[in-house]
């Protein structure tokens, strides 16, 4: 595939789930413009592209468990809980910043 | 050794009576002063209710006061206002030292446990004088010598569902500063079924969250902030929870957590947002609502700290929504189970007991030639291990590469392949998956070699085998 026909965006983890994409807590990829289908990739994608291709840890189940992004784990999409765009289905843009964040419960 | 131990008790009794009797005599002497200021004020003013605080609350409170965004009338508010906060351990200390020095007029603490040594790097209100006692009277004691003038009601017992509605309903403003899920869950409930704001925070290893929630405090039904359950409408799989005791925690890390929800609670009050009836009444599109932030600290990012927008509240949501399914009467019955919800782990007993060996067993075998492996992570390991041992964390086993399942990355060559395998933890839980793992990857070469857990892990060691096995 050609590079124009890519972009780059920042992926960040944070609250230990750092720990399961080997300690990286910030990584800029390069994501197609479109799915297989042809379709512009979303955020739903992107969780599962980064749960096969990035991942290198078996415990996939602590990152997407179900099809659906581990109860505990909020993304945050340009600083701002995905629920407000559209969850899953937000069709992500050059540079955009999509940050996962596991809950954390100690005090 | 038991007549020492008596003495070190009889000690310990006559330290804790002298520092009550201490106590007493200081705030008899407080007294005795406050009393002198007031007559000597009385020759000057010649009414004593002229002024809304006492002199020596002006002194006191005068640096704050002296701030805009408090003022007299934001200081009055404080005086007024009753706070509680549930949990007096890394992030409820740092948030009532500074509540108390404010001048809250009431400061309520929810905790059922005992100041341990391991609470003292975070927990700053409790000293080492203070181990064994209550954590509510440790922190109280702490206050009222840093602050004597607001009313502390001490609550020695864990909030649950039973006691959650006659506990929070004093109070006009809650800080969460509890440790586990389902407390939180419960104390979001109750805070919207009694329409209070609530303050969580938390903190793990170098990070931290905060976030203000049911901010106006409304009830079910009406559009406003968020309650937890908005944010977290599912609770993370029990086994994906970690404690500051198996994780480890930073002590300024979560005290950093816990002097910002101080700092909401000052802004709240301050500022009048704790009378819901005040400004929200009738006042509709006048009052907008802003957006709810949650705070992010990460210690060790390049941006340590960060705001992030989160959601209003959600539609059908359990608690807040105009369909919730909530009640007091549901609450306190019990009908709402929050250890199920939340789900729990219980020890892991998955060997059979030929499997495992007891530490002391295991220290008779020491001379033969064996592995010990040691599957706690490499800090631990540094901190303390046996010679001899070999570490590979048991998160390596449970990241699945295949030389190390099969033992191919760590055995040494020249092992004969009927020497036997030691799997040790901390407290016998992982050793046991682990010690499973190797032999369904076929390492104990179909029952020649023995695979087996140290039960109990080195807390077994230290109990049977060498006392002086530091427990950290």
């Amino acid at each position: 595939m050609a590079s124009e026909d890519k972009f780059n965006l920042v992926v960040e983890f944070s609250g230990g789930l750092e720990l399961l994409f080997s300690g990286r807590r910030k990584l800029t990829i390069s994501v197609p413009i479109k799915d297989n289908e042809g379709q512009a990739v979303t955020v739903g994608w992107l969780v599962h592209y980064l749960c096969n291709e990035v991942m290198e840890d078996s415990r996939k189940n602590m990152f997407v468990l179900d099809g659906h992004v581990c109860p505990g784990i909020l993304v945050l999409i340009n600083d701002a809980d995905w629920e407000l765009e559209g969850e899953a289905s937000y069709a992500l843009q050059p540079n955009d910043n999509v940050l996962f964040v596991s809950t954390l419960h100690g005090g | 050794m038991e007549s020492a131990n008596a003495s070190a008790e009889g000690l310990r009794k006559q330290i804790s009576e002298t520092e009550e009797s201490l106590r007493k005599l200081k705030a008899q002497l407080h007294q005795f002063e406050f009393q002198e200021k007031s007559d000597s004020a009385k020759t000057v003013s010649l009414d004593e209710h002229k002024w809304p605080l006492s002199a020596e609350e002006y002194k006191r409170y005068g640096r704050q006061m002296i701030v805009p965004s408090v003022g007299i009338q934001g200081q009055l508010r404080l005086k007024a206002a009753k706070v509680l906060i549930i949990g007096a351990g890394g992030l409820g200390c740092p948030a009532a030292a500074y509540i108390a020095g404010a001048g809250v007029g009431t400061l309520g603490i929810v905790d059922g446990d005992v100041v341990e040594t391991s609470n003292l790097h975070r927990q700053i209100l409790h000293g080492t004088e203070k181990i064994r006692w209550k954590k509510v009277d440790s922190m109280i004691a702490s206050l009222k010598s840093l602050n004597p003038n607001p009313a502390y009601v001490a609550h020695a017992e864990h909030i649950s569902p039973q006691n959650s509605e006659s506990i929070v309903k004093q109070y006009d403003l809650v800080l969460d500063c509890t440790d586990n899920p389902a407390s939180r869950y419960l104390i979001s409930d109750i805070c919207i079924l009694l329409q209070k704001t609530l303050i969580s925070a938390s903190a793990l290893r170098t990070d931290g969250q905060l976030i203000v929630l049911n901010l106006p405090p409304l009830p079910a039904g009406a559009e406003g902030g968020p309650c937890y359950r908005c944010v977290f409408p599912k609770p993370p799989p029990a086994d994906t929870v970690v404690s500051c005791g198996d994780g480890g925690i930073i002590g300024p890390v979560v005290g950093v957590m816990g002097v910002m929800q101080a700092v909401e609670a000052i802004k709240i009050i301050t500022s009048g947002k704790i009378d819901s009836s005040a400004e929200v009444a009738g006042s509709g599109e006048n009052t907008k609502q802003e957006p709810t932030l949650m705070l992010l600290f990460s210690a060790n990012s390049s941006q340590p700290f960060r705001s992030v927008k989160l959601r209003s509240r959600r539609a059908g949501c359990f608690a807040c929504s105009k369909d919730s399914q909530l009640s007091l009467e549901s609450l306190t019955s019990g009908s709402v189970d929050y250890v199920l919800f939340c789900g729990f782990t219980s020890p892991t007993k998955i060997l059979q007991p030929e499997e495992r060996i007891e530490a002391s067993q295991y220290s008779k075998v020491r001379s033969k030639q064996h592995i010990l492996l040691d599957v706690r992570d490499k800090v631990q390991f540094d901190i303390c291990h046996l010679d001899g041992s070999i570490n590979v964390p048991f998160s390596n086993f449970q990241g699945g590469k295949e030389d190390v399942v099969d033992g191919s990355s760590w055995i040494p060559d020249s092992l004969p392949n009927d020497a036997s395998v030691y799997v040790v933890c901390r407290l016998g839980n992982d050793s046991q998956v682990v010690t499973r793992k190797l032999k369904e990857a076929g390492l104990d070469a179909r029952g020649k070699r023995y695979i087996g857990d140290v039960k109990g892990g080195f807390k077994a060691w230290k109990e049977q085998v060498d006392q002086s096995w530091p427990e950290y």
